[in-house]
Protein backbone atom coordinates (compact mmCIF):
# COMPACT_ATOMS: atom_id res chain seq x y z
CA UNK A 1 0.00 0.00 0.00
CA UNK A 2 1.24 3.58 -1.21
CA UNK A 3 0.10 6.46 0.72
CA UNK A 4 1.29 10.06 0.73
CA UNK A 5 2.02 11.76 4.66
CA UNK A 6 1.31 15.27 4.95
CA UNK A 7 2.90 16.87 7.74
CA UNK A 8 1.71 20.90 9.34
CA UNK A 9 2.65 23.89 11.43
CA UNK A 10 5.54 22.93 14.39
CA UNK A 11 5.09 19.24 13.35
CA UNK A 12 6.74 19.80 10.05
CA UNK A 13 9.42 22.54 10.85
CA UNK A 14 10.47 19.27 14.02
CA UNK A 15 10.54 16.74 11.17
CA UNK A 16 11.97 19.34 8.63
CA UNK A 17 9.47 17.26 5.87
CA UNK A 18 6.10 19.06 4.44
CA UNK A 19 5.25 15.78 2.73
CA UNK A 20 6.45 12.29 1.58
CA UNK A 21 4.95 9.01 -0.44
CA UNK A 22 5.60 6.12 1.35
CA UNK A 23 5.12 2.39 1.08
CA UNK A 24 3.98 0.42 3.76
CA UNK A 25 4.39 -3.06 5.22
CA UNK A 26 1.16 -5.16 5.39
CA UNK A 27 1.62 -4.41 9.28
CA UNK A 28 1.02 -1.08 8.98
CA UNK A 29 -3.16 -0.42 8.49
CA UNK A 30 -3.97 2.09 10.80
CA UNK A 31 -2.97 5.47 11.69
CA UNK A 32 -1.89 4.65 15.00
CA UNK A 33 0.38 2.04 13.26
CA UNK A 34 1.60 4.27 10.68
CA UNK A 35 2.73 6.86 14.07
CA UNK A 36 4.59 4.15 15.43
CA UNK A 37 6.38 2.94 11.95
CA UNK A 38 7.38 6.79 11.77
CA UNK A 39 8.10 7.26 15.27
CA UNK A 40 10.72 4.16 14.46
CA UNK A 41 12.49 6.59 12.57
CA UNK A 42 14.14 7.70 15.71
CA UNK A 43 15.50 11.25 16.83
CA UNK A 44 13.08 14.33 15.57
CA UNK A 45 10.36 11.45 14.23
CA UNK A 46 9.80 10.46 18.42
CA UNK A 47 7.26 13.27 17.89
CA UNK A 48 4.91 11.61 16.26
CA UNK A 49 5.15 8.52 19.21
CA UNK A 50 2.33 7.57 21.81
CA UNK A 51 1.04 10.05 24.19
CA UNK A 52 2.38 12.68 21.75
CA UNK A 53 -0.24 15.35 21.47
CA UNK A 54 -0.60 14.64 17.54
CA UNK A 55 -3.87 14.63 15.47
CA UNK A 56 -4.32 12.92 12.13
CA UNK A 57 -6.29 13.11 8.92
CA UNK A 58 -7.52 10.42 6.59
CA UNK A 59 -8.63 12.28 3.17
CA UNK A 60 -8.92 15.59 4.47
CA UNK A 61 -11.37 14.02 7.94
CA UNK A 62 -10.28 14.31 11.06
CA UNK A 63 -9.64 10.57 12.08
CA UNK A 64 -8.58 8.14 15.40
CA UNK A 65 -5.90 5.88 16.18
CA UNK A 66 -7.80 2.94 14.97
CA UNK A 67 -8.81 4.46 11.89
CA UNK A 68 -7.93 2.12 8.65
CA UNK A 69 -5.84 3.14 6.08
CA UNK A 70 -6.44 2.23 1.95
CA UNK A 71 -4.12 2.36 -0.86
CA UNK A 72 -3.19 6.11 -1.99
CA UNK A 73 -4.88 7.56 0.80
CA UNK A 74 -3.78 11.53 2.12
CA UNK A 75 -2.53 11.15 5.34
CA UNK A 76 -2.27 13.80 7.75
CA UNK A 77 -0.09 14.52 10.66
CA UNK A 78 -0.45 18.07 12.88
CA UNK A 79 -0.88 18.99 16.62
CA UNK A 80 -4.00 20.42 17.85
CA UNK A 81 -5.04 23.41 15.79
CA UNK A 82 -5.14 26.89 16.86
CA UNK A 83 -6.71 28.47 14.24
CA UNK A 84 -9.93 31.60 14.96
CA UNK B 1 -24.26 29.47 3.08
CA UNK B 2 -20.70 29.83 1.95
CA UNK B 3 -17.35 29.45 3.69
CA UNK B 4 -13.81 31.20 2.26
CA UNK B 5 -10.28 30.69 3.05
CA UNK B 6 -8.39 33.82 1.86
CA UNK B 7 -5.53 35.89 2.95
CA UNK B 8 -7.38 39.12 1.75
CA UNK B 9 -9.06 40.95 4.41
CA UNK B 10 -12.69 41.26 4.59
CA UNK B 11 -15.62 44.11 4.94
CA UNK B 12 -17.52 43.23 8.07
CA UNK B 13 -20.54 45.86 6.66
CA UNK B 14 -20.64 44.24 3.35
CA UNK B 15 -20.77 40.71 4.71
CA UNK B 16 -22.87 41.51 7.36
CA UNK B 17 -25.20 43.27 4.52
CA UNK B 18 -25.14 40.39 2.23
CA UNK B 19 -26.81 38.10 5.24
CA UNK B 20 -30.16 39.77 4.72
CA UNK B 21 -29.76 41.24 1.38
CA UNK B 22 -33.17 41.33 -0.75
CA UNK B 23 -35.00 38.93 1.97
CA UNK B 24 -38.10 39.49 4.01
CA UNK B 25 -37.84 36.32 6.25
CA UNK B 26 -34.12 37.38 7.82
CA UNK B 27 -34.78 39.04 11.61
CA UNK B 28 -31.72 38.43 12.85
CA UNK B 29 -28.22 38.60 11.75
CA UNK B 30 -25.08 37.37 14.81
CA UNK B 31 -21.95 38.21 13.69
CA UNK B 32 -18.22 37.64 15.07
CA UNK B 33 -15.05 39.06 14.23
CA UNK B 34 -12.13 37.47 15.61
CA UNK B 35 -8.75 39.69 15.92
CA UNK B 36 -5.22 39.50 16.31
CA UNK B 37 -4.28 40.68 20.27
CA UNK B 38 -0.87 42.45 20.91
CA UNK B 39 -0.55 39.59 23.86
CA UNK B 40 2.11 40.44 26.23
CA UNK B 41 4.66 37.50 25.98
CA UNK B 42 4.88 35.86 29.17
CA UNK B 43 7.88 37.09 31.35
CA UNK B 44 8.74 39.37 29.27
CA UNK B 45 7.96 43.19 28.83
CA UNK B 46 7.73 42.50 24.60
CA UNK B 47 4.18 41.90 22.77
CA UNK B 48 3.53 40.13 20.03
CA UNK B 49 4.42 42.15 16.82
CA UNK B 50 3.02 39.38 14.18
CA UNK B 51 1.59 36.30 13.96
CA UNK B 52 1.38 34.12 10.42
CA UNK B 53 -1.94 31.38 10.28
CA UNK B 54 -1.04 28.33 8.42
CA UNK B 55 -3.52 26.42 7.21
CA UNK B 56 -4.39 22.88 5.61
CA UNK B 57 -5.54 24.17 1.87
CA UNK B 58 -8.67 21.32 1.02
CA UNK B 59 -9.35 19.89 4.54
CA UNK B 60 -9.76 23.68 5.80
CA UNK B 61 -12.59 24.57 2.93
CA UNK B 62 -14.41 20.90 3.81
CA UNK B 63 -14.07 21.11 7.54
CA UNK B 64 -15.43 24.88 7.67
CA UNK B 65 -18.59 23.54 5.53
CA UNK B 66 -19.15 20.02 7.48
CA UNK B 67 -19.53 22.73 10.49
CA UNK B 68 -21.77 24.88 8.46
CA UNK B 69 -23.67 22.29 7.59
CA UNK B 70 -24.15 20.77 11.43
CA UNK B 71 -24.91 24.07 12.41
CA UNK B 72 -27.50 24.45 9.94
CA UNK B 73 -29.03 21.03 10.70
CA UNK B 74 -29.74 21.93 14.52
CA UNK B 75 -31.51 25.38 13.83
CA UNK B 76 -33.08 27.07 11.20
CA UNK B 77 -30.83 29.39 9.87
CA UNK B 78 -31.56 31.79 6.32
CA UNK B 79 -27.92 32.26 6.02
CA UNK B 80 -24.50 31.25 7.01
CA UNK B 81 -21.03 33.05 5.68
CA UNK B 82 -17.38 32.20 7.37
CA UNK B 83 -14.01 33.96 6.16
CA UNK B 84 -11.18 32.79 7.77
CA UNK B 85 -7.66 34.36 6.89
CA UNK B 86 -4.30 33.01 6.63
CA UNK B 87 -0.96 34.35 6.44
CA UNK B 88 0.94 36.93 7.89
CA UNK B 89 -1.35 39.19 10.30
CA UNK B 90 -0.54 41.94 12.96
CA UNK B 91 -2.39 43.45 15.74
CA UNK B 92 -5.29 44.69 15.04
CA UNK B 93 -6.01 42.54 11.97
CA UNK B 94 -9.55 40.65 11.36
CA UNK B 95 -8.80 36.89 11.38
CA UNK B 96 -12.39 35.59 11.20
CA UNK B 97 -15.69 36.21 10.43
CA UNK B 98 -18.70 34.23 11.42
CA UNK B 99 -22.50 35.82 10.06
CA UNK B 100 -25.78 33.87 10.79
CA UNK B 101 -29.00 34.93 9.45
CA UNK B 102 -32.10 33.75 10.83
CA UNK B 103 -35.81 34.09 11.62
CA UNK B 104 -35.28 34.54 15.40
CA UNK B 105 -32.28 36.08 17.70
CA UNK B 106 -31.94 32.57 19.59
CA UNK B 107 -31.20 30.64 16.50
CA UNK B 108 -28.46 33.28 15.37
CA UNK B 109 -26.82 33.99 18.33
CA UNK B 110 -26.36 29.93 19.30
CA UNK B 111 -25.10 29.20 15.78
CA UNK B 112 -22.57 32.40 15.52
CA UNK B 113 -21.08 30.62 18.98
CA UNK B 114 -21.32 27.08 17.74
CA UNK B 115 -19.61 27.76 14.45
CA UNK B 116 -16.81 29.48 16.44
CA UNK B 117 -16.48 26.66 19.30
CA UNK B 118 -15.89 24.03 16.47
CA UNK B 119 -13.88 26.21 13.97
CA UNK B 120 -11.49 26.69 17.12
CA UNK B 121 -11.15 22.66 17.44
CA UNK B 122 -11.83 21.24 14.15
CA UNK B 123 -10.90 23.81 11.04
CA UNK B 124 -6.71 23.18 10.63
CA UNK B 125 -5.37 26.38 11.00
CA UNK B 126 -2.78 27.09 13.31
CA UNK B 127 -0.88 30.19 14.89
CA UNK B 128 2.80 30.87 14.82
CA UNK B 129 3.75 34.17 16.84
CA UNK B 130 6.90 36.30 16.14
CA UNK B 131 8.89 37.16 19.00
CA UNK B 132 12.21 38.68 19.72
CA UNK B 133 13.57 35.32 19.70
CA UNK B 134 11.88 34.15 16.47
CA UNK B 135 8.35 32.85 15.65
CA UNK B 136 6.89 30.74 18.75
CA UNK B 137 3.89 28.29 18.12
CA UNK B 138 0.64 29.10 20.00
CA UNK B 139 -0.26 26.21 22.13
CA UNK B 140 -4.23 24.69 21.80
CA UNK B 141 -6.16 25.66 25.01
CA UNK B 142 -7.91 22.98 26.90
CA UNK B 143 -10.77 25.88 27.27
CA UNK B 144 -11.22 25.66 23.77
CA UNK B 145 -12.27 21.78 23.85
CA UNK B 146 -14.41 22.05 26.91
CA UNK B 147 -16.28 25.51 24.80
CA UNK B 148 -16.54 22.78 21.71
CA UNK B 149 -17.52 19.70 24.20
CA UNK B 150 -20.28 21.61 25.85
CA UNK B 151 -22.64 21.86 22.32
CA UNK B 152 -22.44 17.13 22.12
CA UNK B 153 -25.21 16.58 24.47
Amino acid sequence: MSVKVLYFASLRETLGYSHETLTLPESVSTIGALRGHLARRGGAWEALGEGRNVRAAINQEMVGPESALADRDEIAFFPPVTGG
Amino acid sequence: MSVSVQEADFDVGAETAALSAGRLDVGAVATFVGLVRADKLSGEGSEVSAMTLEHYPGMTEKSLEAIVAEAGGRWQLQGVRVIHRFGRLLPGDRIVFVGVASAHRGDAFAACEFIMDYLKTRAPFWKKEDTPEGGRWVDAREADDSAAARWSD
